[in-house]
């Protein structure tokens, strides 16, 4: 499935500054559907190539970065549960603090 | 000639220092007399001294002239004539921008532009609280402030530069840092509530705060290239801990000045947040409430995305909350974000004294001839900035790829310098708290003579060598 994956707020560091993947990500063997929880693994797999905690905490992101599925918050959508479509864009990005 | 030259320039320093004495004292007169008159005026504000810190409370707005069928004065209808003719903000939309208030909390990069247009633009009364003093290496983006003012409190400076912009307008001064002790009795005086803060705590206590309040907040944050902006507990809209229910690890909150900022993007943010205050003043248009505004200044981007609305189960806001003005004040801010409330940088100390050094015994051991290694850990862009000559840079990120290079150098010396023991080896970063952790490593690794520089460069500026550059 072709996506496109953005990170910003300083997570793009997790992956080699580079704001903008687009990416092939298989469905899982034997499931029909690519959720965001398939995604976050094959994303922490294949893409976060260092402090993989500054992404993940346990089966989600870690506290503080907000999950966008086509410009929507994923709070909306069903959070991990969201179902994927081709070419979605999902953005994850870090909250910033400063001034 | 020469001894003359020299003469000159010491009695032309002696009159300049003379001169600023002499302006500073009537600054002070000035601003004696200023109060003064604001007390006989019958718009006073309520002056209390309070432990030398001034409570200062927004003053009731001057009703509208009565004379006139629209409500502004002749004066106002002129200053103000380019936003009256816009038909959709007209008469209406200024003349409620002139009865309200606006707290800008933060004088800093966003706090900058927000007063500057808040002030210009005739909101009856702007406060600014902020207990910081006008820096020369903050000056790229806090374009409110001028180098006169370098080294005087910020909201004197910003309400100064307020004032000079529009003098018929409320100025309060808050110079005090916001804490739970003070915010209700600050925030409760305003309409609406600007963050313009840097730091983690200070977010979430002004949102609660605003919660409890019940007040607007436009919450703005810039790092590096990128900005963010939103309004909070705006008519039913979430609230910052609605999106941000657990904070997030401190290792995760960079600040300006350790990640930096190209000075203009925290300019944009504020901008936005002086534009979304004056439409919730002014009653106009759509707040950008349930929606966020990301901003990468690199790639020229604005992203507009829809976030979730207020949440049931927040703490602060949601449906079964107990959270009010007493919790309010008995919340620990930097407890629960595991990170002050000022943004200072943490000082470790990791290590063992002996395992330690001064800057100052580094110039010594220098000056000695003692064969050594010095070690900057310092990332290779703050590298490129300054660094101490015949210093090696291996940044800690890289340190456990390259400790053979450590070995080979420290072999090197050893040989080339003829020393049976062994050279030592020193460890330096930015302020000292890098060069500890590199060391604790190195330690580790079997580098047992691996010392740190206490303070760092910080330090080796402030105690050896004060013409090396900081930043």
């Amino acid at each position: 499935m072709q996506l496109t994956l953005e990170f910003g707020g300083g997570l793009e560091l997790l992956c080699q500054s580079v704001k903008i993947h687009n990416v092939n990500v298989d469905l899982p063997k034997g499931a029909e559907k690519l959720t965001m929880k398939d995604l976050l693994s094959w994303v922490s797999t294949n893409l976060i190539k260092e402090r993989p905690e500054m992404f993940m905490k346990g089966e989600s992101v870690r506290p503080g970065v907000l999950v966008l599925v086509n410009d929507c918050d994923w709070e909306l959508s069903g959070q991990l549960d969201t179902t994927l479509e081709e070419k979605d864009v999902v953005v994850f990005i870090s909250t910033l603090h400063g001034g | 000639m020469e001894s003359n030259g020299g003469d000159d320039v010491a009695r032309i320093r002696r009159d300049i220092e003379a001169l600023k004495d002499t302006k500073a004292r009537i600054e002070d007169r000035i601003s004696v007399l200023e109060a003064k008159l604001q007390e006989t005026v019958s718009l006073a504000p309520r002056l209390q001294q309070n432990d030398g810190v001034y409570h200062v409370s927004c003053p009731p707005i001057p009703a509208a002239d009565a004379n006139l069928a629209n409500g502004l004065s002749s004066d106002s209808v002129y200053r103000y004539s380019r936003h009256l003719l816009l038909p959709s903000f007209g008469v209406q939309a200024q003349s409620n921008l002139l009865k309200s208030s606006i707290l800008v909390v933060g004088a800093g990069g966003l706090g900058s532009p927000a007063l500057l247009y808040l002030a210009a633009c005739g909101v009856g009364c702007l406060g600014i609280v902020d207990h910081d003093v006008v820096e020369l290496n903050n000056m790229h983006r806090q374009v409110i402030h001028t180098e006169a003012y370098i080294g005087q409190p910020k909201v004197k400076s910003a309400a100064a530069a307020c004032r000079s912009i529009n003098s018929t307008i409320q100025i309060v001064e808050h110079r005090e840092a916001l804490r739970t002790s003070n915010a209700l009795e600050i925030l409760s005086q305003y309409d609406i509530v600007i963050d313009a803060t840097d730091n983690a705590p200070s977010r979430y206590m002004i949102s609660d705060c605003c919660v409890v309040l019940g007040k607007p907040l436009v919450s703005g944050a810039a790092l590096g290239l990128e900005g963010q902006l939103t309004v909070y507990n705006y008519k039913g809209g979430p609230c910052y801990r609605c999106l941000f229910p657990t904070p997030p690890p401190t290792t995760a909150c960079q600040r300006c000045s350790d990640s930096g900022v190209l000075g203009v993007v925290p300019g944009i943010i504020g901008c936005l947040q002086a534009l979304e205050a004056i439409k919730i003043a002014a009653a106009v248009g759509e707040p950008l409430s349930g929606r966020m505004l990301l901003f990468d200044a690199l790639s020229a981007r604005i992203r507009i995305v829809k976030i979730r609305g207020r949440s049931l189960q927040c703490e602060a806001c949601g449906e079964n909350t107990t959270f009010n003005q007493e919790h309010f004040r008995d919340f620990d801010y930097e407890k629960f974000t595991q990170s002050p409330l000022s943004t200072s940088p943490p000082k470790l100390n990791l290590i063992a004294a002996e395992s330690r050094i001064t800057s100052k015994e580094y110039k010594e051991r220098i000056v000695n001839g003692e064969a050594h290694v010095l070690v900057d850990v310092r990332p290779e862009h703050h590298y490129k900035i300054v660094s101490i000559p015949k210093s090696l840079n291996i940044p800690l990120a890289s340190l456990e790829a390259r400790l053979p290079e450590i070995s080979s150098v420290l072999e090197e010396k050893k040989t080339n310098e003829g020393v049976e023991s062994g050279a030592n080896l020193y460890v330096i970063c930015r302020r000292g708290n890098d060069s500890q952790r590199a060391v604790q490593y190195l330690h580790k690794m079997g580098f047992n003579v691996a010392k740190d520089i206490v303070g760092g460069l910080e330090s080796w500026a402030h105690d050896v060598d004060p013409n090396f550059p900081m930043y």
